[in-house]
């Protein structure tokens, strides 16, 4: 399956990003292979209002089933549960230690939106 | 002629100063409250009968049977109102929609069809038979003020007056553009302080890109050589009148009272100020 984070850098190594819609990219990992893809997020980073719902509909459309955030808004929280995918939360570590854990299933589920929207 | 008292911060006296414009010009000039977000003059204008009408917008419903999530609304919407969710389909969010109806004309397969939803109110009333207010009201958790701004702007006149005076929103962004954007001249209110320079020079800056006349009005003035008036010496901006920081005036104010309360006199100037934003708008007297 395919997980996607937000991310500060463009390889495993880098560290999750502490925003959702704002983060400059996504990875997205095939937890299988641990290959994984890169979307680049500008245009929704300076959105002026939605960015957390264009960044998860760009990660659904990527064929993610899972997304692994510091926070998740109000909105973005709605699609990702609408489109049934699985929204687990973390601290901001490097990505390929967030796939071990991950793997060994120890992520939480988030429960509901941790942050207020920053619409208007 | 539409004249917009703005200010870039907030609190530095546009409805202070409008209010008394409006009250000392009654007999040709009415008052619209733009400030829809937080409306205040009402309360220093009481009285009247209120007439209210709805100010309403369409945003996008989906019907799910005819949708193919082909994804030309939400690649088109400039405010990411509508987002596909995957296979569950698409997902409208009416509270960031602005009400441009383009998703529904870029919709292929007709999915998307107009839902109307309250965005604001505009009340409008007399005050003793010859002040009319006009207030913008946006309803609470509506993003689009600009829409609530320009109904209030466009509701019908109840008695005919040759000036028509908007009390702007503060800031410099879409709800003070939309407001300023319809004015023949701009007054700018501010204060001596940095901060009010500060956002003074913003407002500047963006009534400029308009290509708007414009004049400033120092309020809680020290006199003619405050920070304010010598930053508007430096800058070459007309100063169209001070007004002083009296413990008179402040009182007044928060008693609901309005400049002219507070120092009957000024009611002379401000009629003697708008003859003179008047002749510099349109090359003659208000008639």
């Amino acid at each position: 399956m395919k997980i996607a984070f937000p991310a500060t850098g463009t390889d495993l190594s880098c560290l999750l990003d502490g925003r959702f819609g704002r983060a400059p990219r996504f990875l997205v990992v095939d937890s299988e292979t641990n290959s994984y893809q890169t979307i680049e997020n500008d245009g929704n980073a300076d959105a002026s209002q939605g960015a957390g719902i264009q960044s998860a509909q760009a990660v659904i459309a990527a064929g993610a089933t899972a997304v692994v955030s510091v926070h998740f808004g109000p909105k973005a929280f709605q699609v990702f549960e609408k489109a049934g995918i699985k929204t687990l939360q973390a601290d901001i570590a490097p990505i390929s230690d967030l796939m071990d854990k991950f793997r060994q299933g120890v992520l939480p589920r988030m429960q509901g939106p941790d942050k207020a929207g920053h619409a208007g | 002629m539409k004249i917009a008292v703005a200010s870039g911060k907030g609190g530095t006296g546009k409805s202070t100063f409008s209010v008394a414009l409006a009250l000392a010009n009654r007999d040709r000039a009415r008052l619209v409250d733009c400030d829809v977000e937080e409306p205040n003059a009402h309360l220093f204008l009481r009285g009247g009968e209120s007439t209210s009408t709805p100010v309403w917008a369409s945003v996008p419903e989906v019907d799910a049977s005819l949708c193919d999530a082909c994804g030309k609304c939400t690649s088109f919407c400039q405010y990411n109102a509508l987002a596909l969710a995957g296979s569950a389909g698409l997902m409208v969010f009416p509270e960031l929609c602005h009400d441009c109806g383009g998703c529904i004309l870029v919709c292929p397969n007709k999915a998307l069809s107009e839902r109307k939803v309250l965005r604001g109110t505009i009340e409008s009333r007399v005050i003793d038979g010859t002040l009319e207010l006009v207030t913008g009201r946006l309803e609470v958790g509506s993003p689009s003020a600009p829409t609530v701004i320009r109904a209030a702007i466009e509701n019908p006149p109840a008695l005919r007056r040759r000036v028509t005076i908007f009390d702007a929103p503060p800031g410099t962004a879409c709800s003070f553009a939309s407001c300023v954007h319809q004015a023949d001249h701009c007054v700018l209110v501010t204060d001596p302080t940095p901060f009010g320079l500060h956002d003074l020079d913003l407002a500047i800056e963006a009534i400029q890109g308009m290509s708007k006349p414009f004049s400033v009005v120092i309020n809680r003035s020290n006199g003619d050589d405050d920070l304010a008036s010598r930053h508007c010496r430096r800058r070459g901006i007309p100063v169209l009148m001070r007004i002083p920081e009296r413990r008179e005036i402040a009182e007044c104010y928060s008693n609901g009272g309005s400049l002219l309360d507070a120092d009957p006199s000024m009611g002379e100037r401000l009629r003697a100020l708008l003859d003179d934003l008047h002749f510099h708008v349109s090359g003659g007297p208000i008639l």
